[in-house]
């Protein structure tokens, strides 16, 4: 048997030790050896120093378009993928509507269930160029502003309100406060804002998609509200997840343990709904079954049933197939690098505690 | 926030907040790989506290270093996947036919 890691272990050991096996009941091997000192009584070093990890970690793209890609991660244990993961998901920053003020909402969707959906809708916002809003006021480095307007008039057909139709305010709020006793109060706004945000970013800070409905309108019923847009994390809420989804799943690899031939060789390319397996032609009528698309294998496992002696299914413990569903405010391979670069700040801060 | 012994620096837990399996998964992970590290471990003491206990035990050196080291390390493999992948973007950018490249719906 080949030994797939390259160290000097016995081959079982490495298989034991580089694979994960899917058997027909269930998996084996899930955990491998996280000590570094597993096999030190046989001589062997299988610790990961920083040096060996530069010089085994690959990446190769797949798919990169601006709302997903696929990579190839080699070379790289589960927890520091699982970090990448767990940070794209909950802990890279962006944009989302967190307060509106309703001025006027006579449609049938509740002001809470209209607000909710607005929440939820893409900014094309860079998070980069804001800061969190903490206590201070609503200012042009903290806040987007938006406005909706619209209504259906008497007479005439239903309204179906889009997100498109949400202005964007690049001077602030348009809202006067309830005006307290003094008159020079009354111009003051729920913002406020220094300078315009116009020369903020190159694009104007709109939705990304102009197309989402957020609301029906009747005939008579109006919708007018101000809604103001703030910087946080998806841990906070999953509005402000910059992923649709981001997910892994490790290379499959499958063996054929025996020569399949003629019917039996018919028999497992059938069963396996992904084509996983293809038939070739040996000549003279006979035929043989080989393992042509392993990467398309989902692990159904209806190809170890009922018995797992003639397939061996496996995934490489240390390659990952990782996708990005960026939901439109950064590009997929920003987003990753911006999750890199949290985990670094993460420890940046803890070495710094310590010290 | 450490927690250790006066007497024997070689065994701390590190409380750490704000923080979960995220970073004290790698953590632990990085440390496996060190061979002053005897044990190591992380445990979340309730899922309601936004806290992380980290365990390590050396064979000798102050447990404090080798968390840093740890630490350190985790950085520098960080900084590395970084290059990487921003290098196998680039490849992959180049290789593509214009016609296919990033296109933003909004400037189109
Ligand atoms: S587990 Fe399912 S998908 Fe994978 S090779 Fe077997 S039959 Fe095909």
């Amino acid at each position: 048997m080949e030994n797939p890691g390259g160290s000097s272990l016995p081959a079982f050991l490495e298989l034991q030790r580089t694979r994960v096996l899917c058997k027909a009941d269930a998996p084996t091997h899930t955990e491998g050896f996280q000590y570094s000192g597993a096999f030190a009584a046989m001589g062997v070093d299988t610790s990961v120093s920083v040096e060996k990890f530069c010089s085994n970690f690959k990446i190769e793209i797949n798919r990169l378009t601006e709302e997903d890609m696929e990579f190839d991660m080699i070379g790289v244990d589960a927890s520091i993928a699982n970090a990448f993961r767990r940070i794209l998901i909950s802990e890279v920053p962006t944009m989302a509507i967190e307060k509106v003020f309703m001025v006027d909402n006579t449609s049938v969707i509740a002001d809470e269930v209209l607000s909710h959906r607005l929440g939820l809708i893409p900014l094309d916002a860079d998070p980069r160029l804001f800061e969190y809003i903490s206590d201070d006021v609503p200012n042009e480095r903290n806040t987007i502003v938006y406005k909706l307007h619209v209504s259906c008039e008497k007479g005439s057909q239903r309204l179906t309100v889009k997100s498109g139709q949400l202005e964007w305010l690049p001077e602030g709020s348009q809202l006067t406060m309830a005006s307290p006793a003094q008159s020079g109060d009354n111009q003051r706004t729920y913002t406020s804002f220094g300078q315009s945000q116009q020369n903020t970013s190159e694009r104007p800070l709109g939705v990304k998609y102009k197309d989402i409905t957020i609301a029906r309108l009747g005939p008579g019923q109006a919708i007018e509200l101000e809604a103001h847009a703030v910087k946080g994390v998806g841990k906070v809420h999953a509005k402000w997840s910059p992923v649709a989804t981001a997910w892994y799943r490790m290379l499959p690899e499958v063996v054929l343990l025996k020569e399949i031939k003629d019917g039996d060789a018919e028999e497992l390319v059938k069963k396996c709904p992904v084509n996983v397996f293809d038939i070739e032609d040996l000549g003279n009528g006979k035929k043989r079954a080989v393992v042509a698309k392993p990467r398309a294998c989902t692990l159904c496992r209806e190809c170890v049933r009922p018995t797992d002696d003639q397939v061996e299914l496996r995934r490489v413990r240390d390659h990952f197939i990782f996708t990005i569903e960026s939901t439109g405010a950064l590009p997929p391979e920003v987003l990753f690098t911006e999750a890199v670069k949290i985990l670094e700040e993460k420890c940046e801060r803890v070495i710094s505690e310590l010290s | 926030m450490e927690h250790g012994s006066l007497t024997d620096s070689s065994a701390s837990t590190f409380s750490i907040m704000e923080e979960d399996h995220t970073l004290a998964n790698s953590v632990r992970f990085v440390l496996n790989q060190d061979p002053r590290v005897a044990f190591c471990g992380y445990s979340i003491p309730h899922p309601a506290d936004n806290k992380v206990n980290i365990r390590v035990q050396t064979t000798g050196d102050p447990a404090k270093d080798v968390m840093k080291d740890a630490l350190q390390d985790l950085m520098v493999m960080g900084q590395h996947v970084r290059g990487t992948f921003d290098k196998a973007v680039a490849d992959f950018k180049s290789k593509m036919p214009a016609e296919q490249m990033d296109v933003d719906v909004n400037q189109q």
